[in-house]
């Protein structure tokens, strides 16, 4: 198991550096001029423009760029935001916060799938499978960012029981309202997931065997049908993490979050290319590592999954 | 120049999500625009919006709205401006103008920086050398480009500045510029205490200012979430804090500032979301504002396009202006938010006039605009589509395409908007005259005088002149302008000015943006200033 680990480890390698050269010739694509951007309607004196232009390699060509980019890189440098403070400060102010969203986020939505999930799948058919079923048909029909303003509107704006945006009271206590809407809007799937799952295993011959025993429901649903059931909801979650970072960066911007969504965001508009492929490869590889860590929980689920 | 994030941001895709809001915002909405009531608390903390400042705060390197508003706060220059824009001394005892090319700036005594350093004439000289120097790139440094020794392409000291006793210096300009002193309040000319030199990177992280307010010790900048300002005791000036201090907290989306302010979370915003500018007014009552600012909007036509210069280029720019009816624009798609333009300035400017002669060309008469437009095809037969270029990322394609469908229905010809991506890309094709066709622009003015808006922009071969307009004769009169020392005069050679573009039309006047923003049921004396940021220190609080 110990070699799979290190086998996986080693793919981000090829990942990375891939990654990184994508994205910034993405970013050096981009058409226009960050530097007379910085300038607004004010045509600035051509002198300066380029003092600047050569203070951030723009004149050099792409390869150039990224040489200059990769090397820093290895020696622990990602480079300066347009403003001069470093690329690495900001990850560090803003993944920790975007790291408490989406544990926040997770757990809502593991909770509510799995609670629900089950008993849908317990009770199909009824009444309550059935406004479950509206329930995630609504929440996988409207667009994250419709969810948002109507979570904003009524549950702060008008009710008041959170705060409308987030900014400095980004701990665990302040990012409920955002955490909700996206644990929200990611449970149904998972919760559909879930309720097949449970059904399916429900039918199995070893559930039939355990209440042949005499086994009580009490001990049979927890253990033996729930555990299971699991592996589909947590496959699907690595998939989910993908939708996660995308909905983050959309719900930040609206409940003001400063997280790495929020950041991006407007490094990408301002044009600053190593902020950009800075925060694109850390959510790249840390997709890897979650893939990794999930794949993972599979054994733990399913003995009978080895790791070759 | 400070870049304002409304002309600049890409909010598109917060917008269309705000629309949703807008839908069920119009229903609530709270009407009594109530005031605070009661006694003030001297040491309340105000809470205001903001965003993450781009640059360092060092005054001559920050040149967008983020950072100038707390340097703002936190320093204090020779003068500052008061609500309607009129010049008063902060750090100066007094400015004599001798000459336009001399001035005389005398310090009051025992000013001091909040580090206890006192406030001397040096503090200026060697702030403004730093700021001018070239090798430092700072992005405001064509602020010194008038004074003596200044040079954009090596390093040279500006010879300009020269120290007379502790509390005296004098200022040498290499041409005219009689409303130099009034241009003393910007942001670039605050003085710097010793400390900052030393290392300036870090100054810029946590400086010390001279202003009302200072910052609420080490690491009081959270970056992208919020600064916290406390009020500077030792400040002796005129914009003495009546409140305890100012947290700006730092806003990605102008929506999230106004769900804030709905929500009683915040005290003050400057900026209300396109999508919220139709139900803003009702939803705040009379703590909604919407007053004219110093920006102006136009769309600029290149000398250098086809039938746009000469006697036939003249006809055709007085013809699409009058095709545009501007206060329909202005109601219909920015709710009352946009001044229709009556001049090439500002309406909070001093000397601003609604009846410049010539100005009866941004009058709407479709029926003289499609006789102009004939008289011009007699010269030379207009083909084609007239397209006026905008960026998509900033909020321009509704009244573009309102502009340009007016033009069409009223002239009879094929005209159309022409999208670019992004403000970048827009900048660059305008920068190197690439750009085929017409093109939106706007000006915010750096200080609040009439030559601002004209010189800039219009003088023959200036730094923001995009349609590479001439004309001698605008040359001569604002060149008159700026070196007569003579209010009145000034204002007779800048009208004069106005006058001759009023003729020509190097830009078409659109309208002036107007400020707007609102504030909470806990404060009290908010007034907006003449460059549409409120003025924070007379703000009041009530007591809990």
């Amino acid at each position: 198991m110990l070699s799979y680990i290190l086998r996986r480890l080693l793919q981000v390698i090829p990942v990375f550096f891939g990654a990184t050269l994508l994205i910034y010739f993405l970013v050096f694509a981009m058409p226009g001029d960050p530097i007379l951007a910085l300038f607004g309607d004010r045509t600035p004196n051509p002198a300066l423009v380029e003092a600047l232009r050569e203070q951030y390699h723009l004149n050099d060509p792409f390869i150039v760029q990224y040489w200059y980019y990769i090397t820093g890189v290895l020696q622990g440098d990602l480079g300066n935001t347009f403003s001069g403070r470093p690329v690495s400060a900001v990850l560090a102010d803003t993944l920790p916060v975007t790291g408490r969203l989406a544990i926040m986020a997770i757990g809502i939505e593991f909770t509510l799938a799995i609670i629900v999930g089950t008993i849908s799948g317990l009770r199909k058919g009824k009444l309550f499978d059935n406004t479950a079923l509206v329930i995630a048909l609504v929440a996988i029909a409207i667009p994250i960012f419709v969810l948002c303003f109507i979570a904003q509107y009524f549950l702060a704006i008008q009710w008041g029981w959170f705060k409308p945006t987030v900014g400095a009271e980004n701990d665990w206590g302040g990012l409920w309202l955002p955490a909700i809407v996206l644990g929200f809007s990611l449970f149904a799937v998972s919760m559909r997931l879930m309720r097949s799952s449970v059904i399916d295993t429900l039918n199995q011959d070893w559930v039939r065997t355990a209440y042949s025993k005499g086994l009580p429901r009490g001990r049979v649903i927890p253990v033996h049908v729930l555990r299971n059931s699991l592996i589909p909801v947590i496959t699907n979650s690595a998939t989910n993490f993908g939708v996660l970072l995308v909905g983050a960066t959309v719900t930040e911007g609206i409940f003001n979050v400063p997280g790495v969504g929020n950041t991006l965001f407007q490094a990408v508009q301002r044009g600053e290319g190593p902020t950009v492929v800075s925060f694109v490869t850390v959510f790249v590889i840390l997709y890897v590592l979650v893939n990794l860590l999930i794949d993972l929980l599979y054994g733990l689920l399913d003995p009978r999954i080895r790791y070759v | 120049m400070k870049r304002n994030k409304i002309a600049l941001a890409g909010t598109a895709l917060f917008a269309i999500g705000a629309l949703a809001l807008a839908g069920c915002a119009s229903g609530g909405g709270n009407n009594d625009g109530g005031n605070a009531g009661g006694e003030a608390d001297a040491d309340a903390i105000i809470t205001t919006n903001g965003s993450e400042p781009e640059n360092p705060l060092i005054p001559t390197n920050t040149n967008e709205v983020g950072g100038g508003k707390i340097l703002d706060e936190i320093f204090a220059g020779l003068i500052y401006y008061d609500a309607e824009g009129k010049p008063v001394n902060d750090m100066a005892e007094e400015i004599t103008t001798e000459d336009p090319q001399h001035l005389t700036v005398k310090l009051k005594e025992g000013q001091t920086f909040t580090n206890g350093e006192e406030v001397t004439a040096d503090n200026f000289i060697k702030a403004w050398n730093e700021g001018a120097k070239a090798s430092n790139k700072h992005l405001s440094s064509y602020f010194f480009e008038d004074i003596e020794g200044f040079s954009y392409d090596e390093d040279s000291e500006l010879t300009g500045l020269e120290q007379v006793d502790d509390y005296t210096f004098t200022i040498a300009l290499n041409k005219p510029a009689s409303d130099f002193a009034l241009r003393l309040g910007y942001s670039a000319f605050y003085p710097l205490p010793d400390v900052a030199f030393e290392d300036m990177a870090a100054f810029g992280e946590n400086p010390v200012g001279n202003g009302p307010y200072k910052l609420d010790g080490e690491g009081a900048w959270q970056h992208d979430v919020q600064i916290d300002l406390v009020r500077n005791d030792d400040y002796d000036g005129g914009r003495k804090a009546a409140n305890g201090g100012l947290t700006i907290n730092f806003y990605a989306t102008q929506e999230a500032a106004y769900a804030d302010l709905l929500g009683g979370e915040v005290d003050v915003i400057d900026v209300i979301p396109a999508a919220s500018l139709p139900t803003f007014q009702d939803e705040l009552g009379d703590r909604a504002v919407n007053q004219p600012a110093a920006v102006f909007q136009s769309y600029t036509i290149g000398q250098f396009l086809p039938h746009f210069s000469g006697e036939e280029g003249i006809l055709r720019r007085q013809a699409l202006s009058m095709a545009i009816d501007r206060d329909q624009i202005t109601e219909k798609i920015f709710s009352g938010t946009r001044t229709p333009a009556s001049d090439f300035t500002s309406p909070v400017i001093d000397g601003w006039s609604d009846s410049v002669p010539g100005s009866d060309v941004l009058k709407y008469d479709p029926e003289k605009a499609k006789d102009l437009w004939a008289q011009a095809d007699e010269i030379s037969p207009w083909e084609g589509t007239f397209q006026i270029a905008y960026n998509s990322d900033g909020g321009h394609q509704e009244w573009v395409d309102a502009v340009t469908n007016q033009i069409k229905n009223n002239l009879g010809i094929d005209a159309s908007g022409a999208p670019y991506p992004t403000f970048a890309v827009i900048r660059e094709e305008i920068n190197n005259r690439s750009i085929q066709t017409a093109a939106r622009s706007g000006w915010q003015a750096d200080y609040p005088g009439l030559y601002n808006f004209l010189g800039p922009l219009y003088a023959t071969g200036a730094g923001s002149n995009d349609g590479d307009y001439t004309n001698p004769e605008f040359d001569a009169a604002i060149e008159a302008g700026i070196s007569n020392p003579d209010p009145a005069a000034q204002l007779e050679d800048f009208t004069k000015a106005q006058e001759i573009l009023f003729n020509d039309l190097p830009a078409i006047p659109l309208w002036y943006s107007n400020v707007t923003g609102g504030y909470s049921e806990n404060v009290d004396n908010v007034t907006f200033g003449w460059n549409s940021v409120p003025l924070y220190y007379e703000i009041t609080k009530a007591a809990k």
